[in-house]
């Protein structure tokens, strides 16, 4: 799959929350994009992704 | 935020008291300027075809600190005829390194005094604001009329939680969003990129503030006008970041 631009190698099938814990991101500071679209915070679980997807984790840091 | 720990404020009494009087005092500015003489000086500028698109356009800013007071400011210079200020702050003494208020604001919440603020630039555009924490439950009532709204707040939980909301909730609004801009590290390396159709996003990525390096004016500033040009582009009709 391509997570933020980088093809990687992760054993799916794997839910969104997973992959945030493997890539080790802090859930309340990240939005998670699946081929373009939103994943609603509440279905990230439930939320399963393929070799196929194209995902963007936006990190957000303290500042502004 | 809280006044930061290492902080403490030191005003007399009276010093308080005089900032009061002087932010009662600053001039009605309706009295120094005609909306006829702006419009021309904007036009002047800016030609008027841009300038209509400018006066029509709709931008919500969510955060009136580093990033939300500075698109403030550049977004009123050139007259975009509606903004919509949202923070639930207090301007506190070190706010001043990076954010566009003046001592007689410390004390004031951050909307009124960036409202009064920006009627000393333009009195003729129309500020809406709102003096309230944003929530998963208020997103839509707060944001669902604007064209564009900027996110401009500095707690990394709120920044996430405007983000996913408007995305979730407003998806077919555009977004501009910013994170990572503190300390003195090289300009080259803020950009702005376009993350999907309505998201943009702005700064390093990932530069947070430590002791010796933590949010000054130059690269906060650099990343708020990445916003801002960001916003204004979409005004004009550019899509691409």
């Amino acid at each position: 799959m391509i997570v933020n631009g980088q093809e990687e190698q992760i054993a799916t099938p794997i839910s969104v929350t997973d992959l945030i814990k493997a890539k080790g991101f802090v859930p309340e500071r990240v939005a998670v994009e699946v081929n373009g679209e939103i994943v609603p915070r509440a279905k990230r679980a439930e939320t399963t992704l393929k070799g196929t997807d194209t995902v963007e984790i936006v990190t957000f840091v303290q500042g502004g | 935020m809280p006044i930061p720990a290492g902080f403490t404020p030191s005003a007399t009494e009276t010093q308080t008291a005089a900032r009061q009087a002087a932010f009662d005092a600053v001039p009605d500015p309706t009295t120094l300027v005609s909306r006829h003489e702006i419009r021309d000086a904007l036009i002047e500028r800016h030609t008027a075809a841009v300038q209509d698109k400018l006066d029509a356009a709709h931008v919500a800013i969510a955060g009136c600190g580093g990033l939300g007071s500075t698109v403030a400011v550049a977004l009123t210079r050139i007259g975009v005829g509606h903004l919509h200020l949202v923070d639930f702050d207090r301007v506190d003494m070190t706010n001043l390194n990076r954010q566009q208020y003046f001592l007689k604001d410390v004390g004031q919440y951050k909307t009124e005094a960036l409202k009064a603020n920006l009627a000393q630039i333009n009195p003729f555009v129309d500020v809406r604001i709102d003096t309230v924490k944003v929530t998963d439950d208020n997103v839509v009532d707060l944001f669902g009329d604007a064209d564009i709204i900027c996110e401009a707040f500095d707690v990394p939980e709120n920044k996430t939680l405007l983000v996913n909301a408007v995305l979730e909730q407003l998806p077919n609004t555009r977004l501009v969003s910013a994170s990572g801009m503190a300390g003195f590290r090289s300009s080259n390396l803020i950009s702005t990129r376009r993350v999907s159709k309505n998201f943009y996003f702005c700064g390093d990525g990932e530069t947070a503030p430590k002791p010796g390096a933590g949010l000054m004016a130059p690269r906060v500033g650099v990343v708020a006008c990445s916003e801002a040009n960001m916003i204004t582009r979409l005004i004009l009709g550019e899509e691409d970041a």
